[in-house]
């Protein structure tokens, strides 16, 4: 399985509770906003602690409340693509897509992820001069870059004009094509699913 | 320009000396009261707060005379400096940077601690989920984005140092090429009938010194802050 995951974590008055197993390729969480997608990313993340419950990725448990495990987020090797980019706005493009690269265990090189994404341009630039559009695109590369065993996207279509959705979503499909990485993202948009045939998987129904 | 009087760079060299050497020995403990103001969720940090501020509001006549107390030769920790290290106070340039060190130190704290609690704690979970460890993610993200307030903090401390006074005369009296800084010479030179020029040449310096270091620091943090607008000013 690529995505095992079995959690309950209380926030406040509500309790997000998810139990969900996925071999796609590409997994959609799907709920409507308020539902906790963006914590269970964080869980799996290793940002924030499940109170109960397991999280194992290929094969590999991350968390696991009855053993003990709690693996620190720079050792879960996750690619996160926040829906808020976190861009580091004190480094240029090139440092920030590079600031991950340093582990080890990279498995595409800078000049691939700057075709692939089509960055070269932007190389120099700061990231608060960069469209809705460019920050997205940099954030996956800054991704993939870290090596990351799986990617974690948290609404990665939602902020973005309809060229720049059919433009992204391209770029989804021919990461889950070309990289052979397993994909978890997050969406309130039952279309976005569709549209990249993810397998689905509904939260906090 | 009329060039200054071997005293008066007697003064400035020594008040110089006093500030840097002041605020480059308290920064690292201000810095770490402030991360640890900003970040702690413990009991007892209004406590250490509350401390740390005293020497803003306690008259610096008793922050001199508490000096005196604790870092004198005979006090419980100058006595164990001097004893052990060698290092001591009384009547020494090295108890003008003291003083001027305590004086200096909540308004550095403040400073810091303002521009650490601005950092945005998600860019730092964003390091870690990049592979950075908490030391890695400290130096390449929260440091460099509280900078600003780490620059802020060592004007205001440097202003300060300059500008201390009455915590240094009562710990280490006005003693002329050892703790008489400008501010202690200028108050020397007003004890003396028919010293107006002289107190006049000294407030001059003063007010030049205290400029150029604002000056300075506000050309340093444009300079670093390229692409971010960082402003000490």
């Amino acid at each position: 399985m690529s995505f095992e995951v079995r959690v309950t974590k209380a926030l406040g008055d509500a309790e997000i509770a998810t139990d969900f197993a996925s071999d796609a390729p590409l997994t959609a969480l799907v709920g409507r906003s308020g539902a906790g997608k963006t914590s269970i990313l964080n869980m799996i993340a290793g940002l924030s602690r499940p109170d109960r419950g397991r999280i194992a990725v290929a094969g590999e448990t991350l968390f696991d409340a009855a053993t003990r495990i709690n693996l620190a987020p720079e050792t879960r090797r996750a690619g996160y693509v926040f829906q808020d980019h976190r861009l580091f706005p004190h480094k240029r493009v090139r440092a920030n897509l590079l600031y991950g690269a340093g582990r080890g265990g990279g498995w595409i090189g800078f000049d691939d992820v700057v075709a692939l994404l089509g960055v070269g341009r932007l190389l120099d630039r700061w990231p608060r001069t960069l469209s809705g559009g460019e920050a997205q695109r940099v954030a996956i590369g800054r991704a993939l870059l870290s090596g990351p065993r799986f990617l974690l996207m948290d609404e990665p279509l939602s902020a973005l004009d309809n060229a720049r959705r059919d433009e992204i979503g391209a770029l989804i499909l021919r990461i889950r094509d070309a990289l052979r990485v397993p994909i978890l993202l997050v969406t309130h948009d039952e279309r976005e699913v569709e549209r990249l045939g993810a397998a689905r998987i509904a939260i906090g129904d | 320009m009329i060039a200054l009087t071997p005293d008066e760079w007697e003064v400035v060299r020594l008040s110089l000396k006093v500030s840097l050497v002041a605020v480059a020995a308290v920064t690292p403990v201000a810095f770490a009261i402030a991360y640890f103001l900003a970040r702690a969720r413990v009991p007892g940090k209004l406590l250490i707060d509350a401390l740390v501020h005293l020497p803003l509001v306690l008259p610096p006549v008793v922050t001199g005379w508490l000096l005196l107390l604790g870092f004198g030769n005979n006090g419980p920790i100058g006595g164990w400096l001097n004893a052990h290290l060698g290092l001591s106070f009384m009547f020494r340039w090295t108890g003008a940077a003291l003083a001027a060190a305590v004086m200096a130190l909540p308004l550095m704290v403040r400073a810091m601690r303002l521009s650490i609690e601005a950092v945005d704690r998600r860019l730092e979970s964003a390091a870690r989920t990049l592979g950075a460890g908490r030391w890695r993610t400290f130096a390449t993200v929260t440091l460099p984005l509280s900078l600003p307030g780490v620059c802020a903090g060592l004007v205001l401390g440097f202003a300060r140092s300059i500008g201390e006074f009455g915590a240094t005369i009562s710990f280490v009296s006005n003693i002329p090429g050892e703790t008489r800084t400008l501010p202690l010479a200028i108050y020397a030179a007003l004890q003396v009938p028919g010293t107006d020029a002289q107190v006049f040449r000294l407030a001059a310096i003063s007010v030049t010194l205290s400029l150029g270091a604002l000056i300075a620091s506000e050309w340093l943090a444009r300079r670093m802050g390229a692409g971010q607008g960082g402003h000490v000013l």
